[in-house]
């Protein structure tokens, strides 16, 4: 049981696919125009990253390695037809606004990344937790930044006006296309400054998800898990010199003074 | 005249005014990630025309001849995913083989290509698009490959644009916490605003 609690702890905080792992950025940045918009897609991506992750850790001694991509790549498929057919019975709201994007779920990093990396060589349980948590994790964040685009480009969270025309002017933008570019920045860029690991600020250049869904999928969550672990590393190593460093000062001032009292 | 004014907008819409990466946000991932360098975004451009041309006329072909027919219209995402992976697949195989020259202009990026969601996106937009009765069979196909190649052109042109800026931008000095990805992201962000102009064409 402990281990399923340190998935979703995982999921939601330490791995978070979205503000740590950067996965699945095409999702993320189109369907934030407002925060219950993020909400939706959220949910159904986690309703998907749990359905398949059940199956594909089900599975896992049944499908043979050597077709295994092609495999996941149908059963999430399958699963994406079923939560589109029902959002299109049930929501048909949610499912006008998220439009295409309810299909391309399909390819999103998050989903294949986790089947590859964890439920393909883990037992059921453990791995729908897993998908829980990553799957709130991205809920979160979705809504986060939905929310936030909301507030500044209409002054609503959630469809409920908070700031009135009066004292705000509500910047339009920030609901557009451009917006979403430029709440990322500011995300990554406050990311960098606080130095906080994450997929964006390793070596400046790359982009977590690497620049190509293809070979995200998979090996890459992985690979990003290795890069903010190799970071953190980096910089308890640079802090425990700086305290060896400051510590061998101090001797040398202690020294020096015992040497000038004698 | 009718038939080349319909070329026409279609293909200025697709490529300008519905921007496939600056204002529907299909395929960021390349987008983000292989405009390093003009050289490098003008074959990911390049493979990707190629690639989503041919996907839209296998896709709607299937659609129209295959799943419409058997009334099995929503199993199109499996379908089409499926089609897809193998497309690029088989591209590789038989440029590799029949045309060495091309391979080697495209070749790193086809495999790169199979799950961007900018094809994945064009086949069902198509599909919703074009299926409401208003074509027939034939002028669906070619409208969707018309979309299809146009939708390419607009993510070629934004993608050696942007990394066209991206080597300008690195000799310019820019706050240490915006450096790499933040300044990015700034960019394509300009670029989507710059793209919105196009809308008061329709």
């Amino acid at each position: 049981m402990k281990r399923c609690f340190e998935r979703l702890f995982n999921g939601l905080i330490k791995e978070n696919p979205t503000f740590v792992l950067m996965l699945g950025m095409c999702p993320t940045l189109a369907v934030t125009t407002s925060a219950f918009n993020g909400f939706g897609m959220g949910l159904s991506t986690t309703a998907v990253l749990i359905m398949s992750n059940l199956m594909i850790s089900a599975l896992r001694k049944v499908i043979p390695n050597g077709v295994r991509m092609p495999a996941f790549i149908v059963i999430v498929a399958s699963f994406v037809t079923i939560v589109q057919l029902v959002l299109k019975a049930y929501v048909p709201a949610l499912d006008k606004s998220l439009g295409v994007f309810i299909p391309l779920i399909v390819v999103n990093c998050i989903i294949l990344g986790r089947a590859e990396a964890y439920a393909s060589k883990n037992p059921v349980l453990p791995s729908i937790f897993d998908g829980i948590g990553m799957g709130l994790g991205f809920t979160g964040a979705l809504t986060i930044i939905g929310a936030v685009r909301e507030l500044l480009g209409s002054g609503a969270i959630f469809g409920y006006q908070i700031l009135s025309e009066k004292v705000f002017t509500p910047i339009s933008i920030f609901i557009l296309a451009p917006g979403a570019f430029f709440v990322l920045a500011i995300l990554t860029a406050l990311q960098n400054k606080f130095k906080a690991p994450s997929a964006t600020n390793i070596e400046g250049e790359k982009l977590a998800c690497n620049s190509h869904c293809a070979t995200c999928v998979g090996r890459q969550s992985c690979i990003n898990h290795q890069l903010v672990e190799k970071q953190k590393q980096e910089i308890a190593e640079r802090e425990r010199q700086e305290k060896l460093k400051k510590a061998e000062e101090l001797k040398k001032a202690a020294a020096a003074k015992k040497g000038g009292n004698e | 005249m009718e038939i080349l004014k319909t070329i026409f907008i279609t293909l200025i819409t697709t490529t300008l005014i519905n921007n496939v990466v600056l204002s529907q946000f299909l395929g960021l991932c390349p987008f983000l990630g292989v405009s390093k360098s003009t050289k490098s975004a003008g074959g990911m451009g390049g493979a990707v025309i190629f690639v989503i041309t041919i996907s839209s006329l296998l896709a709607s072909l299937s659609y129209t001849f295959i799943l419409k027919p058997l009334g099995l219209e929503f199993l199109q995402t499996i379908a089409f995913i499926v089609i897809i992976a193998a497309l690029v697949q088989f591209v590789e195989m038989f440029l590799k083989k029949k045309i060495p020259s091309l391979y080697n202009a495209l070749g790193v990026y086809l495999p790169l290509i199979t799950t961007n969601c900018a094809v994945l996106g064009v086949a069902i937009n198509n599909v919703t698009n074009f299926n409401n009765g208003d074509f027939s069979p034939l002028q669906t196909i070619l409208m969707s490959v018309l979309t299809g190649f146009g939708t390419a052109v607009g993510f070629a042109i934004s993608i050696i644009i942007l990394a066209g800026i991206r080597e300008k931008i690195q000799f310019n000095d820019i706050p240490e916490s915006f450096k790499g990805m933040p300044i990015t992201l700034i960019t394509a962000g300009l670029m989507a605003i710059a793209f919105f102009g196009f809308k008061v064409f329709i």
